[in-house]
């Protein structure tokens, strides 16, 4: 072993070959310098998005003071004088995001315990695709749903009374939109996180067993927290699709901003906001034309923290498991 | 010898059994209930899908005939209108997603996965810049289409192939992540056989990894333009107009409208016909959808290459 093992790192006589192309290979390198471009196309996208947002929200920022827009409560761009709060519609926006998350974390959660823990492999073949399908419906039929069958089928027949100020009559509110979105964030919540249980070493469970521990406590005690920061980022992930969720609110939450958590409400979400002004005949330069974009710019950036942290979330759990 | 072993099995098995029986009456209630919780969250997520197509089904079924097909909308004469003009545009428009989305999206999946070297702050960069895009909100492509494409650089008005760009803009990070999978997927052990064989880097890529990983690309591709097929608000900012009484063309500065727009048109008016029309024009698209969902799970579960 050890005299073939000498005699294989001299060479064998002679120069060594040198492994090169024996010709240059333009072509290979015309190649990827287009792959890279088709690349850097993303960056430009992101690069697009900013500068588009930046121009017009830089020009609304010299008519409306910053802080009016930050920090006041009154969304009224109609009236004259006009105001720009932009905290009205923001609260809009996560007052369905609320009750939204209140509805599918524990309902996506609850799937994806079911399916990575209890369901039988046959039933989780089918019952992963039918949810999965779930998150392709176009969120224009799921805002119709919301505002035609949730509210007047769900909502106000079992909506206690007068409580918080009563159900009956009101044909948009807060909390339709808000199931119509936890219906849209399940498969979404219930995918990624039943991936991330699944990822649990088959011994951390088996070693739990063997000390007596019921399958619930295996599940609760062993399963979920050495998936958790798969499950919270499929939950920050939700909650960013539920920030820019658009059609969902346009059709079923309303369009009267109102600074208010209560979920019988009408409301305005910031994309329903940026959907109903920025329609092809809006002129340029306008101050309405630049608060759709500083309102655009609100809901990038905080959609853009949610991402961020998603991601980082995402990437710590693979590292540990795979 | 294997008798003996059975007989050990079997005992262990029972004694497990009896251990297991022996649980606390505690945990076994909560065991079950916390089994009876799981099973209703999984049946509330399908009842919410249930519920949807059949009420979907019970509003639309009057307003479904071949006339949804071949009229144009009308505000005047709900009984007489149609999608012809909107299912013409959206087809438009995901031509033209495919053309742009296909070259690109396994242009640059091929570059991070061949060729970028993951160490190199700028292909990290991208990387992380793809998986942002993904989840950045669709209104705010429209934004972008709208300042970018309509108007700004591009300035091409409000046509239909700026939504067909400003959608494949929308989904081709999803390309890129299916392709860059579907690559990956394919074992190095390949590549390093077809390199040991004279083939270059790309010769490699074409015909190796590329015929290979065609499956999993084709897959995400259908998922992508399903996903463009079905988003509304970022064509209401790039200019799909509802009343387009005319087959829409490309390039034609006369507008143009799309199936999701003109559902939801319909959708915002009070009285029933219109109610039925976008209950009808919902269930037609979500015939269609569920076709190319179904497809491309078959196509995932039929071509998946155990290597």
């Amino acid at each position: 072993m050890e005299a073939s093992g000498a005699g294989a790192s001299e060479p064998a006589g002679g120069t060594p070959r040198r492994l090169q192309a024996s010709s240059p290979r333009y072509g290979e390198k015309a190649i990827q310098g287009l792959l890279a471009v088709c690349g850097l196309l993303s960056v430009l996208t992101t690069t697009a998005i900013i500068i588009s947002l930046i121009g017009p929200t830089v020009g609304f920022f010299q008519v409306v003071p910053i802080g009016d827009f930050l920090f006041g409560t009154d969304w009224t761009p109609q009236f004259e004088p006009p105001s720009f709060g932009v905290l009205a519609i923001v609260v809009g926006t996560l007052n369905v995001t609320l009750w939204g998350m209140l509805f599918a974390i524990p309902i996506g959660l609850g799937s994806a315990v079911y399916l990575s823990e209890y369901a039988r492999p046959r039933v989780r073949k089918t019952v992963k695709p039918i949810l999965e399908i779930l998150a392709g419906i176009p969120t224009v039929a799921i805002g119709f749903f919301a505002v035609s069958f949730i509210l007047p089928e769900v909502i106000q027949p079992l909506w206690p009374g007068e409580f918080l100020g009563g159900a009956t009559g009101k044909p948009f509110m807060a909390l339709a939109a808000g199931l119509g979105i936890g219906l849209m964030i399940v498969p979404i919540i219930a995918s990624i996180s039943e991936d991330a249980m699944s990822a649990v070493p088959r011994g951390l469970r088996e070693g739990a067993y063997a000390l007596g521990a019921t399958k619930a406590k295996v599940a609760i005690r062993v399963v979920f927290p050495a998936a958790l920061s798969g499950i919270v980022a499929s939950i920050v992930l939700a909650i960013s699709r539920a920030l820019g969720e658009t059609m969902i609110v346009v059709l079923a939450a309303g369009s009267t901003p109102n600074l208010t958590f209560n979920p019988v409400e009408a409301i305005q979400a910031m994309t329903a906001y940026i959907a109903t002004t920025a329609t092809g005949d809006i002129s340029t330069g306008s101050t309405d034309y630049q608060a759709v974009f500083a309102v655009g710019t609100v809901l990038f950036l905080m959609t853009l923290v949610m991402n961020m942290i998603s991601i980082r979330l995402v990437r710590k759990y693979r590292e540990v498991y795979e | 010898m294997v008798p003996r072993n059975r007989l050990a099995v079997a005992g262990a098995r029972a004694t497990t059994l009896a251990m297991l029986r022996n649980q606390p009456r505690g945990d076994v209630i909560r065991n079950a209930v916390f089994a009876g919780f799981l099973l209703l969250a999984v049946l509330i997520a399908l009842a919410g899908l249930v519920a949807l197509l059949i009420q979907a089904f019970a509003k639309g079924s009057s307003a479904l005939s071949p006339e949804l097909f071949t009229n144009p909308p009308s505000t005047a004469f709900p009984e007489k209108a149609g999608f012809r003009p909107a299912i013409i545009g959206s087809l438009e428009l995901i031509a033209g997603v495919i053309l742009f989305v296909i070259p690109v999206g396994v242009g640059a999946a091929i570059y991070l996965e061949e060729y970028a070297d993951s160490s190199r702050w700028w292909n990290r960069l991208i990387e992380v810049n793809i998986q942002n895009l993904a989840a950045v909100p669709s209104i705010i492509y429209g934004i972008l289409g709208l300042a970018f494409i309509v108007r700004g650089p591009l300035d091409l008005g409000f046509i239909l192939a700026a939504g067909s760009l400003t959608l494949a803009l929308l989904v081709l990070p999803m390309v890129i992540i299916a392709a860059r999978e579907a690559i990956r997927a394919v074992p190095d052990s390949i590549r390093q056989g077809s390199l040991a064989l004279g083939a270059t880097q790309w010769q490699t890529i074409r015909r190796q990894v590329l015929p290979a990983s065609i499956p999993g690309i084709a897959t995400g591709v259908i998922l992508a333009v399903s996903r463009a097929l079905g988003e509304t608000a970022p064509l209401l900012l790039v200019g799909a107009t509802v009343f387009v009484t005319f087959d829409p063309t490309p390039f034609s500065p006369d507008g143009y409208s799309a199936m999701p727009v003109q559902i939801f048109n319909y959708a915002v008016r009070p009285q029933e016909e219109f109610q039925a029309l976008a209950a009808a024009g919902i269930i037609v698209m979500l015939i269609v959808l569920l076709a190319m969902n179904s497809f491309a799970i078959w196509l995932r579960n039929r071509y998946e290459q155990r290597w």
